[in-house]
């Protein structure tokens, strides 16, 4: 994966970024720099900005910065540091707005995150209910990343053994919810 | 007892015993589940990373399910730690928000759907520990598994960030449980600590460390008992994985809750599914033939 290359992004060709970014500012306003949210963090160690040193990028306003890095994207949503924060503040959630910023630019050193969210949440659309082995492929033949499924492939025979995956579901649930997602984003494209 | 049921997909997929096992060890407790009707996908860790509207619209979709079921007024059951915060997240922020339930409200509308705030959603886990409790569990125990010894594994989303039923940062609530089953407690400091989430869709170096640090606190214990199909499964599917990179060794047996608490109460392995679950070792089985013995 090339995750290095094509990191720095051009602020011009986004110009809702920094407006997204200044509501997430808003909400990390109170940070007091303590750290907590670093010593919390157990992804921190695999992150090239620290915590705290990404919520303060995000309060001077340096989103090329906060964008370029992946400390966002290996938030996995434990809610450690928004549990200690002394400040109380909503900090997953704040990254979760990150992520979607970085959702809605494409950029590219996400890559394999953001094509693996996308087909999850298309599968949803198209059936109600996810089909766990439709939106894998798909994330697969998108990826164009031959070797990777390989790491999976032990799994996949497991899986695949007791049943739990098969090639073809019958369609359950609420049947899509393609009316729903047209009126949530033409909800959002409105604010 | 009565409660509606929100399965979730992965219940319906790669977690399939820990919706058997759920329904056949609440219906040994004599409480008794109703799906919801129709219902869909909550979201689970997608939505929040592509729209925050549908973060809260795709679970407001099934309370509002929920609340049309008759007869009103039962807490909606979840399994799955995902779904919980999903559904809880959306009863949480609409409680102060009039604006933000009218918003929810009116992407509802093109399903001729209304949520009113009216619902309660529970973990199972919740349900189990402080609904049933430890002390209805052992009044069933027919057959101690004295000499087997558990981790209890709890993870992240069904304590945080709304501590409901138990301490956020050192949870107990199934120390009691497996105390009653008769087995012994594995002591640790990892119960609460991250898996990876979906790390290990999209990142796998990172998620097979934070896994590593788990299995390996866990030797020593006979099983590791979990209340989520994704901590479930990134404990289970790569563990030899985990053990080329760590080298810690040999398969860990992981259970769902109520497969353990099942087992106690004499439902079978075949009724609780054991067969569907990835890692599960002989020598588990072979120290849960020997309670039969010693029963
Ligand atoms: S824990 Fe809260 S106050 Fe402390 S540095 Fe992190 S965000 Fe700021
Ligand atoms: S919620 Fe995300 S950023 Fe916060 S401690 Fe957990 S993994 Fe780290």
């Amino acid at each position: 994966m090339a995750l290095a290359e094509d990191t720095a992004i051009d602020l011009s060709s986004m110009p809702e970024a920094a407006s997204a970014l200044a509501d997430i500012r808003a909400m990390v306003q109170p940070c007091i720099q303590c750290g907590t949210c670093t010593g919390s963090c157990p992804n921190e160690f695999a992150m090239d900005l620290t915590p705290r040193h990404m919520w303060r990028l995000v309060l001077l306003g340096r989103t090329e910065d906060v964008l370029a890095s992946r400390t966002f994207s290996l938030c996995s949503a434990c809610y450690m540091c928004t549990l200690r924060c002394p400040r109380g503040l909503p900090l997953t959630e704040a990254i979760g707005r990150l992520k979607q910023l970085a959702a809605r630019r494409h950029l590219s050193h996400l890559r394999s995150g953001d094509l693996f969210y996308r087909n999850f949440i298309a599968s949803v659309r198209r059936h109600g209910r996810v089909r766990e082995m439709e939106f894998m492929g798909l994330y697969f033949a998108q990826m164009m990343n031959p070797w990777l499924p390989l790491r999976y492939a032990d799994m996949g025979m497991r899986l695949m053994r007791r049943g739990k995956v098969t090639l073809q579901l019958p369609s359950r649930g609420g049947g899509g919810l393609n009316r729903l997602f047209e009126k949530v984003a033409e909800m959002e494209n409105r604010s | 007892m009565k409660y509606l049921y929100y399965p979730g997909c992965s219940l319906e997929g790669t977690a399939r015993e820990y919706d058997i096992s759920t329904r056949a060890f609440m219906a040994a407790m004599g409480a008794e589940l109703t799906e919801i009707e129709g219902w869909t996908c909550c979201g689970a860790s997608a939505a929040e990373a592509v729209s925050e509207l549908l973060t809260l619209v795709l679970p407001a979709r099934n309370l509002a399910l929920a609340e049309g079921m008759t007869p009103p007024g039962r807490d909606i059951l979840v399994p799955c730690s995902a779904c919980y915060l999903n559904l809880r997240r959306v009863e949480e922020k609409t409680r102060g928000s009039h604006d933000l339930k009218d918003r929810i409200n009116e992407a509802l509308a093109v399903e001729g759907l209304v949520y009113h705030g009216g619902t309660r959603t529970r973990h199972l886990l919740d349900v189990v520990s402080r609904d049933l409790g430890a002390a209805a569990v052992a009044r069933r125990v027919v057959r101690p598994l004295t000499g087997i010894r558990v981790a209890p594994y709890y993870g992240c989303q069904c304590l945080r960030p709304y501590a409901v039923f138990d301490d956020p940062e050192a949870p107990r609530s199934m120390e009691p449980l497996i105390a009653a089953t008769g087995a012994d407690l594995h002591p640790w400091t990892m119960g609460s600590k991250c898996c990876g989430a979906s790390h290990m869709n999209t990142k796998m170096e990172v998620g097979l460390k934070l896994v590593g640090a788990i299995l390996e606190a866990a030797q020593g214990a006979d099983a590791v008992v979990t209340v989520c199909p994704m901590c479930q499964i990134n404990l289970e599917a790569y563990q030899r994985q985990v053990a080329r990179q760590t080298g810690v060794a040999g398969t860990m047996t992981i259970l769902y809750l109520p497969q353990l608490l099942g087992l106690a109460m004499g439902l079978s392995p075949e009724a609780l599914r054991l067969d569907l679950n990835l890692a599960v070792t002989g020598g588990f089985l072979e120290k849960f033939r020997q309670t039969a013995t010693a029963a």
